[in-house]
């Protein structure tokens, strides 16, 4: 299927009508990851559906869900003598609890902007007299990746390569929001990239347990549509299922080399999120037998400083947009003050961040 | 030159940095002003009846693209073709370059010599002459490579007049290709994240296509911009604010290559946001909008032009985008820098 035919404007109309014929009342859909929210509101698929289908944004943008020490421990990791800190670009920008990853590299901080983790096992390859610190932020999409990497680096006794694993688990996170209850939720629509790795057999939770369900999705306008359509019928019918609305991507077992990967390096056990606080068996730390590889137990110096209740921006609302509690346009900082380029909060700062998504794409005349 | 680096002799004005200008930019520029190695060189702007007619134009850009070479151009390339287009979007026939080098000692000279010969072929391309220059050179770790800046001296038509400020409701919006391949190509040759792909940069001067607009549809021409940072977004928005105007453009109708789409949305960018070196975009009295795509689409580098938008008098300041679902949303500016995306 080309991407053309994913955009195919008529049969995207078609499924609009569809959908909304089919909602017999009001529903109310949550969009996990950050992706979504993006193509979402850049296709105008929520002001389309709204208001018999509202669709309010999730938790999924990992940067966001990156907690404000964490952010502390990663600008001191930084500023350690001889350790460069390599990172995505997304998070060069986050507020910690005083400084920012760019303002720690203004003041001279080694810090390296990567795409993948691939290039920071090169760069440590590359400057050995360097000890270089990777920054493992995101959820089951990437966490396999940085698993290759700690593999990789042991297998070759790379002496100077280290992570500083943040990774987060989905399903917990979820979890967590529908045991808040905070948030009244018909349905969800599950992350396409996330489920590549886990399977849709990961979700099943939530029809068995909770009683909703789960259409997972793919990136395109038509994607979208479809795994909406499979919400509003299987509410329409009363019968909770999870569907998968991106076959060409998505199986039931989802990636089982990825999946071994990551438990091979990875042991779970709680973390910290922006937003929904300390979630049990959400994180992905470094286990035993890759102890030398983990940046916390080298590094252990750089973490006795950082605060682990130190208090959210005054105002920032990121952790109830995290929720899905507040719409970003509802918070009192959004467009006013915080915006793309002065941020307060992390959801203001990422490409996935809903913030910033509704600050590009929310507009209405 | 060959196996050669630059050293700090080559911009000490002795006869290291005699010999490069002599060997290579000389060589490879041509000009008989820059020949004469004057302090400043001779132009003239009048015609051959020795008269000064229509508006003198000045530009001057700098650029310090990394890599320096990519598919589809180099930095040279760009340098000249970046000036070129400013100078041709206010309508002018561009006519003068300066070139001002910033080298980093160590530069591989095989470099320099490929960015400058592509400089020169552009210059041809763009029918302008490059009539003065410098080189500095800086101690390893004080630049990163290679810099240029151009400066441009071009000349409006009498009667010609194009401007940011020009667009009237009722205009059409218009723009000469597909948007986003430059941008594109430099992001993914970037830091290793080269993939399989035909992305190629559109890297062009445009005051070939300008002149053939003007020739088709005179003075309803109203405003050109070449949507380079930021992309095809944040022009319209520029254009949009400075003439008063609001816009209404269909997504549907901007063309886009799908290599394009399909690296933008692998790395989570939005190609409207992309730089393009090779694109203009043109708002044309709507009257005229057939005549002037007719004209862009005959010319080599207007062969996918298309009609995208309108000019109206509504939601003035704001560029309104239509997408596929038939929904209205506000086109922003581009606000900080585009990320590839994690997730």
């Amino acid at each position: 299927m080309t991407q053309a035919a994913l955009r195919d404007p008529v049969l995207a109309q078609r499924l609009a009508g569809e959908i909304l014929k089919m909602a017999a009342r009001p529903v109310r859909l949550m969009e996990f990851c950050g992706g979504h929210t993006h193509a979402i509101l850049r296709f105008g698929i929520r002001a389309r559906l709204e208001p018999k289908v509202r669709l309010l944004s999730g938790p999924g943008c990992p940067v966001c869900v990156t907690a404000t020490a964490d952010i502390d421990a990663a600008i001191a990791l930084a500023h350690l003598p001889g350790v460069a800190v390599a990172t995505f670009g997304d998070m060069l920008r986050v507020p910690g609890s005083r400084s920012t990853l760019m303002q720690a590299r203004a003041e001279g901080a080694d810090v390296r902007v990567v795409y993948s983790a691939l290039d920071a096992l090169d760069l440590a390859r590359r400057e050995l007299q360097r000890q270089v610190v990777m920054l493992g932020i995101g959820f089951e999409t990437t966490a396999p990746t940085v698993a290759a990497t700690i593999r990789e680096a042991a297998a070759e006794g790379v002496p100077n390569y280290t992570v500083f694993s943040l990774h987060k688990l989905t399903g917990p996170a979820m979890r967590a929001i529908l045991d808040a209850g905070e948030v009244r939720l018909d349905g969800i629509i599950g992350p396409g990239h996330v489920t590549t790795i886990t399977g849709t057999q990961a979700w099943e939770f939530l029809p068995e347990e909770y009683g909703i369900s789960c259409a997972v999705a793919g990136f395109e306008p038509l994607d979208i549509l479809r795994a909406v359509r499979s919400l509003v019928l299987a509410i329409a019918e009363g019968r909770p299922r999870v569907t998968n609305d991106y076959p060409r991507s998505v199986s039931r077992e989802g990636n089982r080399v990825a999946q071994a990967l990551m438990a091979e390096v990875f042991t779970v056990e709680s973390a910290l999120w922006r937003g929904l606080g300390r979630v049990p068996a959400s994180g992905l730390a470094i286990g035993e037998r890759y102890a030398a590889y983990d940046a916390r137990r080298r590094f252990a110096e750089a973490f006795a400083g950082v605060l682990y209740d130190a208090p959210e921006p005054p105002g920032c609302c990121c952790g109830e947009v995290l929720r899905g509690v507040l719409e970003p346009t509802e918070c009192p900082l959004f467009r006013r003050v915080c915006t793309p380029a002065h941020p307060v909060g992390p959801c203001m700062v990422s490409s996935e961040g809903a913030c910033a998504a509704h600050y590009h794409y929310g507009g209405a005349l | 030159m060959k196996g050669g680096r630059i050293l700090l002799g080559h911009g000490s004005g002795g006869t290291l940095g005699h010999e490069l200008v002599r060997d290579l930019f000389l060589r490879h520029f041509q000009d008989p002003a820059l020949a004469r190695l004057e302090d400043a060189s001779d132009i003239s702007l009048a015609d051959e009846a020795g008269r000064l007619e229509g508006q003198v134009v000045l530009t001057t850009d700098s650029y310090v693209v990394k890599p320096r070479f990519f598919p589809g151009g180099d930095i040279g390339r760009l340098a000249v073709c970046g000036t070129v287009n400013d100078l041709a979007m206010r309508g002018a026939r561009p006519l003068y370059l300066t070139a001002g080098f910033i080298l980093e000692e160590g530069l591989p000279l095989a470099d320099l010599e490929r960015a400058v010969r592509s400089m020169a072929e552009a210059a041809r391309e763009a029918g302008v002459r490059i009539v003065a220059g410098d080189t500095k050179v800086v101690e390893h770790g004080g630049a990163d490579g290679l810099f240029i800046n151009t400066a441009g001296v071009g000349l409006v038509p009498p009667g010609v007049h194009i401007h940011g400020a020009g667009a009237r409701p009722g205009d059409a919006i218009l723009v000469s290709g597909a948007v986003g391949d430059h941008g594109l190509t430099i992001m993914t040759h970037r830091e290793g994240l080269a993939f399989e792909s035909t992305l190629e940069s559109d890297c062009a001067p445009l005051n070939g296509l300008v002149e053939a607009l003007l020739a088709a549809v005179g003075p309803a021409l109203h405003t050109l911009r070449d949507p380079t940072r930021g992309g095809l977004a944040t022009t319209l928005c520029e254009i949009a604010e400075q003439s008063g105007v609001g816009m209404v453009v269909d997504e549907l109708s901007i063309p886009i290559h799908d290599a394009v789409r399909a690296a933008s949305e692998l790395l989570g960018l939005d190609p409207l946001y992309v730089a393009n070196e090779g694109k203009l975009v043109a708002i044309v009295a709507g009257p005229y909008a057939e005549a002037a795509l007719a004209a862009m689409r005959a010319h080599p580098l207007g062969r996918e032009a298309a009609l995208i938008g309108r000019v109206v008098s509504e939601h003035a300041g704001t560029v309104a985008l239509r997408t596929l679902l038939g929904t209205h949303r506000i086109l922003d500016m581009l606000a900080g820098e585009q990320l590839p995306r994690i997730c």
